[in-house]
């Protein structure tokens, strides 16, 4: 019908399969973020310090380079690739990934709250778990680009300068990248997202976002000292993620608790946010 | 005719409270009117239709489809205008649109373009690459209205359409919904406490109080019943002319101090009722006359 014609005709075209739908909301969702340039600026930074690695990995796996530029043999023996590069390489790109989802992670379920979109949603052939996971993904998508993704590019790198049996030594470190940070991934993620569904004002929930984990780490640490124990690092979940990390890339670990502890809280924390995202996205608001 | 909606003892509670009590309807007009005063349930029994509150007792169908069994199924043939403000505010309205005619199943180039179709339709076309914060109330409505038809839907609910609308953008609102329904192959329910916005569009009404139904009608058949009313206040001898009036085939009932109420039968005309007055030397002080509205209808079913 053109639009000049200004009649209401039904549509009767075909439908798009209902497994897909969850993905348009991220595809919204981007098309927002990007015309964000603070946004744009801040998340190529976050691909510096994997440029860098790249750097470091070329170097350490062709020390003859360095002699060309006139840098003596012997500094070039300090240059290895361990695991620990790995690990620090989580670090680095998992406080990049903290501020960002500070920053992205409540303009994603508040706006929504705000205006009342959620009727919108759940009117349509839309499930309350489509919605979670299309704003989800949008996090997941965002944070895997600088975190597993250039990861398992560095370990390639590596993979391809120093040879076969190097990589069938260290294939382990792949997996322990992919998994640990997919766990700090989903567990940002659904803190945002759920601090976002509870707190409406985007500005408070980012703080909360950020705040939680000060917060947190200076909870658990006046518990620690008072009731001279070591569960407050619980709290910590800084903490908490460094021990599972320490443990998937083989490397000592002094937070004082145990691996398991630190799955358990992980996993505690990860279902706690879950129900106060399922208990704030419904249709429509409970009043008591 | 098929049954639209179909409510079979459909009973909702929010903890202790009962809010709709065992509702037993069919309704099949093209236009469905659903009146009540606040609080009688519209509101919670258009989210129950949609599924987005569960039943407590009975059971509910649209188009035949069960709302508890097949609610997904049924989400795709409804179009649903809410009451409150609801948006997203950083979209243009035309953005909006297509993404809720995605969320519908629609083709993303198939939504754009319905996108644009029904803001031209719903009279937004100019501004429909502002954004949906800068809009005003009644535009906010009209985007509302677009969103819930894009994706051309077999049910339209509509709660509140003119609500917070100023006098033209009513009349505008009015003029869609009779449009959509003489052009479209669409039903729509229209859920509002404005009885004169259901009077103007709806075939059947359904008048909720307290959660119940307490009267169920349909418009066309009241209209085509044509009853036409009379209220006197006389003085005089009041009961020989209401007499008089009775053996002419109207209904007459006496209220007290001279005044009468009546219904007419279909051939009488008014002047028989200053003929009768003037052989009586029977004085009219006032001479109410009209047909019954659904103003009449609801106040009765708010005396029930």
């Amino acid at each position: 019908m053109a639009v000049y014609k200004r009649t209401y005709a039904a549509y009767e075209g075909s439908l798009t399969p209902s497994w897909s739908r969850f993905l348009i909301l991220p595809r919204y969702s981007f098309a927002r973020l990007w015309q964000s340039k603070f946004l744009v600026m801040f998340f190529m930074a976050c691909f510096f310090y994997p440029l860098g690695c790249i750097g470091y990995i070329y170097f350490a796996n062709n020390l003859s380079i360095l002699s060309s530029f006139g840098i003596p043999a012997p500094a070039g023996q300090f240059l290895k690739v361990q695991p620990s590069l790995f690990l620090y390489f989580c670090w680095v790109q998992a406080a990049f990934t903290y501020l960002l989802t500070a920053f992205i992670g409540p303009s994603l379920v508040s706006p929504d709250l705000v205006n009342g979109a959620m009727p919108l949603y759940f009117c349509r052939p839309f499930s309350r778990t489509e919605y979670i996971a299309g704003k989800m993904s949008v996090l997941v998508f965002l944070l895997s680009l600088v975190t597993w993704v250039p990861g398992l590019i560095l370990f390639a790198v590596q993979a391809s300068l120093a040879g076969w049996e190097w990589t069938k030594a260290n294939f382990w470190i792949a997996g322990s990248l992919f998994v640990g940070l997919m766990v700090w991934i989903v567990l940002l993620s659904l803190l945002a997202l759920a601090l976002s569904a509870w707190i409406k004002w985007k500005i408070a929930a980012g703080g909360l976002v950020l705040g939680v984990f000060f917060a947190g780490a200076g909870f658990g640490a006046a518990l620690n000292s008072v009731m001279r124990t070591n569960y407050g690092t619980l709290l910590n979940l800084t903490e908490v993620m460094f021990t599972i990390w320490s443990k998937l890339f083989r490397w000592p670990s002094d937070t004082g608790i145990s691996l398991e502890s630190a799955w358990i809280c992980v996993a505690m924390v990860a279902a706690i946010c879950l129900w106060l995202l399922v208990r704030r996205v419904r249709a429509f608001e409970v009043v008591k | 005719m098929d049954p639209v909606i179909e409510l079979a003892g459909l009973s909702v509670r929010f903890g202790n409270r009962e809010i709709l009590h065992n509702l037993r309807v069919s309704l099949s007009g093209r236009t469905i009117g659903l009146l009540g005063p606040n609080g009688a349930g519209k509101s919670t029994l258009i989210q129950t239709l949609l599924g987005f509150v569960p039943l407590s007792a009975g059971s509910a169908s649209i188009f035949g489809h069960d709302i508890r069994q097949q609610t997904r199924e049924l989400r795709t043939l409804i179009g649903y205008m809410p009451e409150n403000d609801s948006f997203i505010a950083n979209l243009t309205a035309v953005s909006f649109v297509r993404m809720m005619g995605e969320l519908a199943g629609l083709p993303h180039d198939a939504a754009l373009e319905r996108a644009h179709e029904v803001l031209f339709y719903v009279g937004l076309g100019e501004a429909r690459y502002r954004l949906l914060g800068t809009y005003s109330l009644g535009m906010k409505q009209l985007a509302k209205l677009a969103q819930a038809i894009v994706h051309g839907p077999r049910l339209l609910i509509l709660d509140e359409p003119t609500n917070g609308l100023d006098p033209p953008a009513r009349l505008r609102m009015i003029r869609l919904i009779k449009e959509m329904k003489q052009t479209g192959s669409m039903h729509i329910v229209v859920c509002s406490h404005l009885l004169r916005d259901v009077e103007e569009t709806c075939e059947e009404v359904l008048i909720l109080k307290q959660g119940r139904i307490v009267h169920y009608s349909n418009l066309d058949e009241e209209r085509s019943a044509n009853k036409r009313f009379v209220e006197l206040e006389t003085v005089g001898d009041e009961k020989d002319f209401a007499g008089a009036l009775t053996a002419l085939g109207c209904e007459c009932v006496g209220a007290g101090l001279g005044r009468l109420k009546m219904v007419l039968p279909a051939e009488f005309e008014l002047r028989e009722i200053y003929r009768l007055a003037a052989e009586r030397d029977l004085q009219l002080r006032r001479l109410n006359y009209r047909r019954d509205t659904l103003e009449d209808i609801f106040l009765k079913a708010m005396e029930v």
